[in-house]
């Protein structure tokens, strides 16, 4: 079986190529189109009830806020009630100490094969990439993850990885790499699949996987899924051990009722998931399964540079429901991996800087038309567009300017004639008698303005300034009613 | 500076404004679903279920032994993983043995037996905690009698549910069975048999966990299974 991890993927840095590539793309444009319609419908008819969605809206924005209003010390209470049941919990500041505090635990236990439930961090921290290198096989168990890492790509949807794919390309796949038969019946795929994985639990040395809330007041680790994968890989292998980003921590057990109440529904239309598995501990003295040694990881990974200031900290409140991207202009029409980054659409135009730095992303904050569809799904109140906003200020901030909260990248797309002609703009819009020289400036030489107007004029006609300033036609408007 | 101090180090210099907690009950008081009865309350807990293709048998205390022969046989199963130290895994024991189904029990240590139990055993049977009408689920807790896998690797998952503990929410639920006060080592709450939609958005049960869930739901004598199947 062929599970290799992929080794050439879009990165972020050449996002506006990528994007060119992806729109080009006529069948990938096509799923994209389907999955997304569907996705949109589901979701608006198992919210219909608009009270109790804008109630619980708010009640989870509150959740999620508390949390990390409280953050520094929840973390400390988690590893508490953690550690006394067991469960290591290791810090990494980085994706390198991430890497080798997982490749530490499967030295120890002279592991060979891993089995993965989904999570996002470890695609975050390139984990199947490094353990490879290592002599480590990863397998990914999460029925969509397991197809992208068998096609050798990276996951296009934070929920749905394989979205981009037909059922005639994974039965090709499987054909090539599971010597199955060539089928389009999708529940023989998902046998095959089934029978394939349920080898490696049996086998795998380490389970892993992902969080989705982590509950300081417990020590309980919880897990949102459909397929039971979570459940084989978090129960099955001897050891499991689970990967976070520092920011999953709620405070009390109750305040994972309203935000799992909204996850499935906001992200996939899905009244409730199949599974909602809460982990506290490895299994007891006495208890027969569950894992003999557990470990919780968690990742900082620029998550602090985020968390440093109000503005910014509300990125962190992110459930990763997917929603913003499944209504998203720009997502729909160029898909998850041209963004290069772990975590596309909206929450990975603002999360990404942050992991990443501007210097890598600062394009991502550019592939918004600040329509605010995300901000109006995202079921924890995100407001994305003004974090688009300032991370762009960010972006052509002078990287020498001296500021409060810096931005890792501060300054990326900075440039000196962008900054001459803000200020400019400025100058003129702030003062009258700058304002009123510039309108007559721009109506009488109106005929001189040029043709061509940098990016705008390939996709517009050019911008031509009016006969007359609204002075002018509000004077003699004045005039004619005299 | 370790990682962890550093970490916290950094969160810390945030200095972030704390908040009040979140006002989950006064939610859940004012916005928890409600049924004009118990009947009601489980035609719709029914609904969610079957809807995710779980199957609902209506049984009674005395004699769900019986449903639970028919529905082996009928699915042709050869074995079934039961506890032996709880009372309805006893029942269970002489119900299956009586009709020749042979009895497997949980009696070592998972690393023991794995090979054999996901190669050899055909259906897992549970009891639950308590179940949640508004979104058709049943909880289950782990313990030794009833390890968290008898529910997931055998391919059919039996499960035994006593409708009388029956919470309108999630929210309620937690409430009622205290659960942050002394968290088992595996919570799990189940609507329906294991599915996926990651091949083109195309729904297909039995991913990787039980393909089939039926649920035994042990009814009190006041209420009568056939109106709980009358437009259900």
């Amino acid at each position: 079986m062929n599970t290799q991890v992929v080794h050439f993927h879009p990165r972020p840095e050449t996002f506006k190529q990528n994007s060119q590539a992806a729109l080009a793309d006529k069948p990938l444009r096509k799923s994209l189109r389907t999955a997304m319609d569907m996705l949109m419908t589901k979701r608006k008819m198992v919210l219909s009830d608009e009270q109790e969605l804008q109630m619980l809206r708010t009640l989870c924005e509150h959740v999620r806020q508390h949390a990390l209003s409280k953050l520094p010390d929840l973390l400390v209470q988690l590893e508490e009630n953690l550690t006394k049941r067991g469960v290591r919990v290791h810090w990494a500041e980085t994706v390198e100490e991430a890497q080798q505090i997982i490749y530490g635990i499967m030295e120890t236990h002279n592991g060979k094969l891993m089995v993965k439930g989904k999570s996002m961090v470890s695609e975050e921290i390139e984990l199947n990439h490094y353990l490879e290198s290592k002599g480590i096989r990863a397998v990914e168990s999460d029925l969509g993850e397991f197809i992208v890492q068998m096609a050798g790509e990276k996951p296009t949807h934070i929920v749905m990885p394989a979205i981009h794919k037909t059922k005639e390309q994974v039965s090709e796949l499987f054909h090539n790499n599971l010597g199955t038969e060539l089928t389009d019946d999708v529940d023989k795929l998902t046998g095959f699949a089934r029978a394939a994985l349920r080898d490696i639990y049996r086998t795998a040395d380490i389970g892993l996987s992902g969080v989705n809330f982590a509950v300081a007041e417990t020590g309980t680790l919880c897990l949102v899924e459909n397929e039971g994968n979570g459940r084989l890989s978090t129960t099955v292998p001897p050891v499991h051990i689970a990967i976070t980003g520092i920011e999953k921590v709620v405070a009390n057990l109750t305040d994972v009722v309203p935000l799992y109440s909204q996850l499935p529904r906001t992200a996939i239309g899905q009244p409730i998931t199949t599974y909602f598995n809460m982990i506290t501990g490895p299994r007891r003295s006495e208890e027969l399964d569950g894992p003999q040694e557990m470990h919780l990881v968690l990742l900082d990974n620029g998550r602090s540079q985020a968390y440093g200031e109000e503005q910014m900290r509300r990125t962190l409140q992110c459930i990763r429901c997917g929603a913003c991207m499944n209504h998203c202009p720009v997502y729909t029409r160029i898909g998850g991996a041209a963004y290069g980054t772990t975590y596309p659409g909206p929450i990975g135009e603002i999360i990404s800087p942050h992991l990443m730095g501007l210097e890598k992303t600062r394009d991502l904050p550019t592939a918004c038309s600040m329509c605010g569809a995300c901000v109006e799904v995202c079921p924890v109140k995100i407001p994305i567009t003004e974090q688009m906003a300032r991370l762009r200020e960010e972006a052509q901030r002078s990287p020498n300017e001296n500021v409060n909260y810096p931005i890792k990248g501060q300054g990326a797309s900075h440039s000196f004639g962008e900054s001459i002609a803000w200020r400019i703009f400025n100058g003129s819009f702030g003062h009258t008698k700058a304002y009123r020289a510039l309108g007559w400036f721009s109506t009488t030489f109106r005929a001189l303005t040029p043709p061509w107007q940098l990016g705008w004029t390939e996709n517009h006609v050019p911008l031509k300034p009016a006969e007359k300033t609204l002075q002018q036609m509000l004077a003699e408007r004045k005039q004619n009613k005299q | 500076m370790s990682a962890r101090n550093n970490i916290l180090a950094k969160l810390r210099k945030a200095n972030a404004y704390p908040m009040d907690l979140p006002r989950t009950e006064e939610y859940y008081q004012e916005m928890s679903p409600s049924w004009d009865n118990e009947i009601e309350r489980l035609k719709h807990w029914a609904k969610c279920m079957r809807a995710v293709k779980t199957e609902i048998f209506w049984v009674r205390e005395n004699n769900w032994e019986e449903t639970l022969i028919q529905v082996a046989q009928q699915k042709n199963l050869k074995n079934m993983l039961v506890s032996k130290n709880t009372e309805h895994g006893k029942r269970a024991t002489t119900a299956l043995q009586a009709a020749s189904l042979e009895v497997r029990n949980f009696e070592q240590k998972i690393d023991d037996w794995k090979d054999e139990f996901f190669a050899e055993v055909d259906a897992g049977f549970t009891s639950s905690l308590c179940g949640i009408a508004h979104t058709g689920t049943i909880m289950l807790t782990s313990s030794v009698a009833e390890p968290r896998s008898q529910s997931l690797v055998p391919p059919v998952h039996f499960c035994l549910f006593d409708t009388r503990k029956m919470y309108d929410t999630f929210y309620a639920a937690m409430q009622g069975e205290k659960l942050a006060a002394d968290m088992p080592t595996n919570v799990i709450l189940i609507s329906g048999p294991s599915k996926t939609a990651d091949i083109q958005l195309t729904l297909a049960f039995g991913a990787h966990g039980p393909r089939d869930l039926v649920v035994l739901a042990v009814l009190p004598e006041h209420i009568n299974p056939a109106d709980l199947e009358v437009a259900a």
